[in-house]
């Protein structure tokens, strides 16, 4: 008996030793865009990412590009799982890739960080234990505008996005707050980059403003025709279609336009200023949102490894939720959903000598959390 | 909804047409000419938009960007002929798929590694910018005239071309009996690698033009490619008058069908869902037309019967 004992010590001490060894260690897998259209994006949430864990050895990074491609997206999480044994998953920049990969990655144990899409199926109903949104829920940025539209004295927005789980969740957002009337709702094709046909229906209709979400290569093309087609209403939007990456392809057409962010370049905190001289001298360009949310996810990993090994998956998750770090953003703090609460700014485009860029003007929301806490039961 | 406002849409539908006949006409050529499926063809407009879009930064010209689209495009197309595309003739169809398809990733990810992955800046030119008011009060924008004036001229360029001159008869000939012209002493090969460059310089000279109010972008060129093939599905593999007819009903039934679609659903439904529903059914649209088309006309609207 005690000899039986003593070989089931040993044996334990033999599994659990290797485990021990790796117990500090994490293995990340990452997937996001990095080829086709809305590369840039991808490219961004990598390279913050990849700045913040840059010379720590504890953390090892799996990096694959799923050509926005859903059904890639699901195989290469698949292989991140089963093959590569990651232990946590993260990077997806598109909402309809992030619905069809997170919640099977999270029942099956991983932890999820999302650096970027937050559809609001994920933070009501579908809300997990193990999924965090480090970025923000899909409406926030809208609804601030919506804000800032009724701040301005705006009275009647033609609005339109992109046909897709977010491009509901903008226009969701946006008529939450805006108390106006609506000239005119326009649901787009998703990668659409003609908008002769929607351009002349906000000619022909009575509206004094434009909201509109159309995020990467789709927001150049509707700005450069709107510019083009002699319509001079002000046009309000979120970060997403005038951020670092893509305001010098839209050129001066831009300039001026007041636009929602829960992050700019110009919040002046030690964190903030650390990042935005870091990445310049990193990659020899301005970071844009995406590139700050890459930034702060990795920071929250970090800060939650400095408190729990991720095998021990309650006391991680707990490390998780407090987000003890120091983010880009300042005051961050997860909402019960884990969804962050936080100040959102309305930024408008200037010009720094030749580059444009973006600088706050005023803080749309306060503390905002989002509207689907309630319907979340964890 | 009031008549300018329709009458504007049309005009949309025609510019967007014939962006797409100056992208099928040159697979349209490729195809009936050289029995060749050329998926890379989008690889072309691409590197149009790009040249455009480096030249006019370099010497901030729009006008040497467009011609620079043009030449770019035309040596890329010819190079690929002599150097992959030759070798495929003879092959099926699925072999040049995969060789073609092989190209698009190679000319995306070189441009990448050339350009980078952030979108580029091409503008309109000062003179083609801001818009002009139509009789009846249309306003309309003075650069999508353009592209219309630009499109009427290369389609009656392209019927001259085929129909009176020498050329145009051997391009011909060559769709009808590939062996009997070689065989009359014809250099077909050479013949080959002058129709690839003329579409492939056609989809750059596109490129460039909807660069410029679009985006400049790696991967700019497949939704266009997967247009191009429906437009010459419609119109009838290898023929341009075709492929200007198909390109013109694409537009047009595109155009006027998201703006028509989500109206007529709003007869009945409340706002948000007839928006949803008809921009859904909209996007559709042209594959129903495509299938339509089909059912009564197998080989296309001017497709040779098979």
């Amino acid at each position: 008996m005690l000899k039986k004992l003593t070989q089931l010590a040993a044996a334990t001490a033999m599994i659990t030793t290797p485990v021990f060894a790796d117990e500090a260690k994490v293995k990340v897998g990452m997937i996001t865009t990095l080829s086709g259209g809305g590369s840039g994006l991808g490219i961004d949430v990598r390279d913050g990412f990849m700045l913040a864990v840059k010379g720590n050895d504890s953390i090892e990074v799996v990096v694959e590009d799923d050509q926005r491609k859903p059904d890639i997206a699901v195989q290469l999480a698949d292989k991140m799982i089963q093959s590569e044994k990651v232990d946590v998953l993260t990077g997806i920049i598109w909402s309809n890739l992030a619905m069809a990969v997170v919640p099977a990655a999270v029942n099956q144990g991983k932890f999820y960080l999302s650096p970027n899409a937050g559809p609001s199926a994920l933070a009501g109903k579908g809300c997990h234990k193990n999924y965090f949104n480090v970025a923000w829920q899909n409406d926030n940025l809208h609804e601030a505008a919506g804000g800032y539209a009724n701040s301005t004295g705006y009275k009647n927005s033609f609005i339109l996005a992109p046909n897709y789980p977010a491009g509901k969740d903008a226009l969701t957002g946006y008529k939450r707050f805006f108390e106006g009337d609506l000239a005119g709702e326009v649901y787009t094709k998703l990668g659409q980059k003609d908008y002769a046909a929607e351009i002349a229906q906000i000619r022909a209709s009575d509206a004094d403003s434009i909201f509109f979400f159309l995020p990467g290569g789709m927001g150049i093309a509707f700005m450069k025709q709107l510019a083009q087609s002699g319509i001079d209403l002000p046009v309000v939007g979120p970060a997403f279609s005038f951020d670092q990456g893509i305001l010098q392809a839209v050129g001066d057409a831009a300039l001026g336009v007041k636009n929602t962010s829960q992050w700019s370049k110009d919040i002046d905190n030690a964190a903030n200023n650390k990042f935005v001289a870091d990445f310049q001298a990193e990659y020899g360009r301005l970071p844009s949102l995406y590139a700050s949310q890459g930034y702060d996810t990795a920071n929250l990993l970090i800060s939650a490894m400095d408190k729990a090994g991720v095998s021990d998956a309650d006391a991680f998750r707990a490390a998780l939720k407090a987000a003890d770090f120091a983010s880009t953003r300042g005051d961050f703090a997860f909402d019960k959903n884990h969804h962050p609460i936080q100040d959102i700014y309305v930024r408008e485009v200037i010009k720094e000598g030749d580059v444009l860029t973006n600088k706050i003007v005023a803080v749309g929301l306060e503390n905002r959390s989002n509207a689907y806490v309630d319907e979340c039961k964890m | 909804m009031s008549i300018t406002l329709f009458i504007e849409q049309v005009l949309n539908g025609l510019q967007f047409g014939f962006m797409l006949f100056l992208m099928s006409a040159g697979l349209t050529l490729v195809f009936g000419v050289m029995g060749l499926i050329n998926l890379a063809h989008g690889s072309f407009y691409m590197i149009g938009a790009f040249a455009a879009a480096a030249i006019a930064s370099w010497t901030g010209s729009f006008w040497l960007g467009l011609l620079a689209s043009l030449m770019a495009a035309a040596i890329a197309g010819a190079l690929v002929e002599m150097v992959v595309i030759r070798r495929l003739y003879k092959r099926d169809h699925l072999d040049q798929v995969l060789a073609t398809f092989a190209l698009i990733l190679l000319f995306s990810e070189a441009t990448r590694w050339l350009f980078g992955a952030f979108p580029l800046y091409l503008d309109v030119p000062a003179i083609l910018s801001g818009s002009l008011t139509l009789p009846m009060g249309i306003v309309y924008s003075k650069y999508r005239l353009f592209i219309i004036i630009v499109g009427i001229l290369i389609a009656i360029g392209l019927f001259l071309l085929i129909s009176k001159t020498r050329l145009g008869v051997r391009i011909r000939a060559g769709e009808s009996d590939r062996e009997m012209i070689a065989a009359l002493g014809v250099n077909i090969s050479k013949l080959y690698t002058i129709v690839f460059a003329l579409g492939a310089a056609l989809a750059g000279l596109a490129g460039a033009l909807i660069g410029s109010i679009q985006s400049v972008e790696v991967g700019m060129g497949e939704p266009v490619l997967i247009l191009a093939f429906v437009v010459i599905v419609i119109g009838g593999i290898g023929s341009i008058k075709g492929a200007l007819i198909g390109a013109l009903l694409v537009g047009l039934t595109d155009t006027l069908g998201r703006f028509l679609l989500p109206a007529l659903f709003g007869a009945f439904l409340d706002p948000a869902s007839a928006t949803s529903i008809g921009s859904a059914i909209a996007s559709m649209l042209i594959y129903i037309l495509m299938a339509a088309v089909l059912i009564y006309r197998p080989s296309g609207l001017y497709g040779k019967m098979a």
